[in-house]
Formats: structure tokens, C-alpha cells, sequence
């Protein structure tokens, strides 16, 4: 019985099928799913404290306009991935427990700091644009809601890269100082940014499984190719030099060498010792616990109006 | 922890699924879902969410449990049927050449 169960959803993944919510789906593949959704969920959420931290700051009024509706997409696209990896039965309450208690992770790269206003340029260009990288392919991945959900996300990607990039683009053309700003945030984002593709294909033990569901089309060290080389010319259009001595192009390959990655550092920040984690985790949860009585009362409020609503 | 999952279950709000008709003319057309304490609530969520980028002219909300789907293990006895009765539609009949418009 089961068998044909699986034979039948094995046909659908092979044959490019959409798998839905009610559609009968091995335990493995819904754990792995909602582990992923959430967790790309939390990062989205996360995500947005070190950029929230400069748009009081932001230079002008329209960089303070940009940034605000950067981060409120932000906002958004954790609401769609939340939604997603609910319609395989877990709680909001539930993830956000699992956000809170360390259970769950989030991208590594919102445990640095964003120190200076560069910081927003090469997040933007740096970090969105990873994002993107790794979320187009998933805009065709096997479950219908995730992949819905990055088609929006997607959508709405494109404008925050681009805006960094201007960000980037304006301080680079700018004096001497500014340029030196835009550097030195190239310098500090780009290593945290290749380790956002995840630890490499030969320590992915899961990646074929993943990429047999189609819950992964690319593996971590072909995106982070990928990666690699479109930024190497967007550096040369910025003026601005590689924070990598060993970036070489290869003839052979068609592709960028560059130098090797401390994935010491990675896992270090992962397990929770970045520059920023308890901090970001800290400032979530107190949002969180602050906005408790708001909650309540906008419950007892819906409560009150219904009851009233039926005494009339 | 199944404690205080349980906790604050008890006050999460519904889930509510979101239908928005991207223009005048057009049908509304499922965008996504979110939380919302009431119906008034989750018109205005469903608006800073999902029609950010003018993507809607009207909403609709529905509370999700109000929502009855059919069974996809029933695929087969639903909807084999219309299989075999391609007489409903206009390229079964064959028409004389001279027949232009029809
Ligand atoms: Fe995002
Ligand atoms: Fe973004």
C-alpha cells in the first residue's frame, strides 16, 4: 500500500509533477521541506535587523525611502515562506518557537554587523544578490506552495540588489573616503557571502537526495560558481578591487578560480559564536515577547466585535 | 517546549487565505494566506502584503477552515470521466472549408 504510494509520488517528482499540500508525500521529504522553507523563513526575518539598524540613519530621504521598503519586502517574504511551510502542518507558533530557542538556524551571514552606510550598498549587492542566485532555480521546485512563494520572492529580489549596487556605485564615484567606505565593505561582506551557498558538494551529504526532489536544482559549489563570476565584472563596472588574491580566471574551465574558504569560520558562526548571533537572537525574541499584549488584544478585540455583532 | 507551544497556540490568530483580482474585469485568483485576528484585519494585512506593487484592485478574504477542497486520491473517478467525451469540444466537428467563421 505504501509502496504504491511512493511509486506514485516518485512518478510525479520524475515527471516534473507539482506536489500539493493534500498530495501524499514521504515523511522525509515533508521534514526536509519544512526544515529548509523555515529556515529560509527565519533568515528572511532575521535578516532584516542589520538593515533596519541604518534607516534612521539612511543619507537621504530617498535612500531612507528605499531601504524601508526593502526591508518591509523582507517582512513579506517571510510571511509567504512562513504561509508555504505551514501547508505542511506545522504552526506559525510552532517555527517561531523553533526561531527562538536556537532550534531552528538561520543565514550565517545576518551574524556580522553592518558598520557603516556601505554596509546597505554591499548587502544589498552582496547579499540579496546570493539570494537570488540561490532562490531563482527554486522558483521551479517540486512543492506547488514553495515554489509560488519564490516566484513572488523573486519578483521582488530584483530591486534589492540593484539598489545596493547604486548604493555601492555612488560611494565608489565618490571622494576618496567614500570610495575607501565602499572597499572595505566589499572587503568584510564578500567571504561571509560565498559561505551563503552552504558548506561545499563534497560535505552535503543530502544534495542528491535534495536535488532528486527538486527541492534543489543547483548544487552549493555550482551556485557559488556561478556566484563568483558574475561579481567579478560588476566589481570591474564598480572600480573596485577584489578582496581575493587568488582570483584568477581559468581558460580551461570557463570559469574564476579563487582562493580557498575558512569554513572554520563558518561553522563557528553557525553554531551560534558569530560577531552578532546573540544579539539578533536577543532583539527577535524581544519583539517578539513586547508585541505579546498586542496580540492578545487584537484577539480580544475581534472577540468583542463578534460578540457584539450577534447581540445586535 | 510542548508546553509553551501549547501556550501560545492558544492565541495564535487564524489563517486566513488571501484572493486578490490583479484588475478591473479579471477574476480574483488565490495570492497566498496570513494571519489576521479578524476579517477587517486580514483585509488590511492582505493589502501591505500582497499588493504592494499595485498588484490588486479588490480583495477577498476567507477564514482557511471555511475552505472544503477536494480529495486528490480521487483524481482518477473526478475527472477521467470528461476523458472520453471530446464531442464537448468545437474541434470534434468537422466543417466544410467554405464554413469561415464558426
Ligand atoms: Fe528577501
Ligand atoms: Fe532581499
Amino acid at each position: 500500500m505504501s509502496n504504491s504510494f511512493q511509486e506514485h509520488f516518485d512518478r510525479l517528482i520524475d515527471s516534473e509533477v507539482t506536489i500539493e499540500p493534500k498530495d501524499w508525500m514521504p515523511d522525509d521529504y515533508r521534514k526536509t521541506l519544512i526544515r529548509q522553507i523555515s529556515q529560509h523563513a527565519h533568515s528572511e526575518i532575521v535578516g532584516m535587523l542589520p538593515e533596519g539598524n541604518w534607516i534612521t540613519r539612511a543619507p537621504s530621504l530617498r535612500r531612507k525611502a528605499v531601504l524601508l521598503a526593502k526591508v518591509q519586502d523582507e517582512a513579506g517574504h517571510g510571511l509567504y515562506l512562513y504561509s508555504a511551510a505551514e501547508t505542511l502542518g506545522v504552526t506559525r507558533d510552532e517555527l517561531y518557537n523553533q526561531l527562538h530557542t536556537g532550534k531552528a538556524k538561520y543565514s550565517s551571514i545576518f551574524n556580522y554587523p553592518t558598520l557603516t552606510w556601505a554596509d546597505m550598498g554591499a548587502v544589498g549587492w552582496l547579499v540579496d544578490g546570493a539570494a537570488i542566485m540561490n532562490q531563482v532555480p527554486l522558483c521551479r521546485t517540486s512543492y506547488g506552495p514553495y515554489a509560488r512563494a519564490m516566484v513572488r520572492v523573486c519578483k521582488e529580489e530584483s530591486f534589492h540588489q540593484r539598489q545596493g549596487f547604486e548604493i555601492m556605485l555612488t560611494l565608489s564615484k565618490g571622494t576618496e573616503i567614500q570610495k575607501k567606505m565602499a572597499q572595505d565593505a566589499f572587503n568584510r561582506w564578500w567571504w561571509p557571502s560565498l559561505m551563503m551557498f552552504g558548506p561545499p558538494d563534497a560535505e552535503s551529504p543530502h544534495t542528491a537526495q535534495s536535488v532528486r526532489w527538486r527541492i534543489k536544482r543547483l548544487t552549493n559549489d555550482e551556485l557559488r560558481q556561478k556566484f563568483v563570476d558574475v561579481t567579478v565584472e560588476q566589481a570591474k563596472v564598480l572600480g573596485l578591487e577584489m578582496p581575493d588574491k587568488d582570483i584568477k580566471w581559468n581558460e580551461e574551465r570557463g570559469h574564476h578560480d579563487f582562493g580557498a574558504i575558512n569554513w572554520e569560520e563558518f561553522r563557528n558562526v553557525v553554531k551560534g559564536n558569530g560577531p552578532c548571533n546573540k544579539q539578533r537572537l536577543e532583539t527577535r525574541k524581544k519583539a517578539w515577547d513586547e508585541g505579546q499584549w498586542v496580540r492578545d488584544a487584537a484577539m480580544a478585540h475581534a472577540e468583542k466585535r463578534k460578540s457584539r455583532k450577534k447581540a445586535a | 517546549m510542548t508546553q509553551e507551544i501549547k501556550k501560545t497556540n492558544k492565541t495564535e490568530w487564524p489563517l486566513w487565505e488571501v484572493f486578490i483580482r490583479s484588475k478591473a474585469g479579471l477574476d480574483h485568483k488565490h495570492a497566498g494566506s496570513l494571519h489576521a485576528a479578524d476579517a477587517q484585519m486580514a483585509v488590511e494585512n492582505a493589502r501591505d502584503v500582497y499588493t504592494r506593487r499595485m498588484e490588486g484592485v479588490s480583495i477577498w478574504v476567507v477564514e482557511s477552515r471555511h475552505i472544503h477542497a477536494s480529495d486528490p486520491d480521487q483524481s482518477e473517478s473526478m475527472y477521467e470521466p470528461a476523458n472520453d467525451k471530446i464531442y464537448r469540444h468545437p474541434t470534434f466537428y468537422n466543417l466544410p472549408e467554405e464554413v469561415k467563421y464558426m
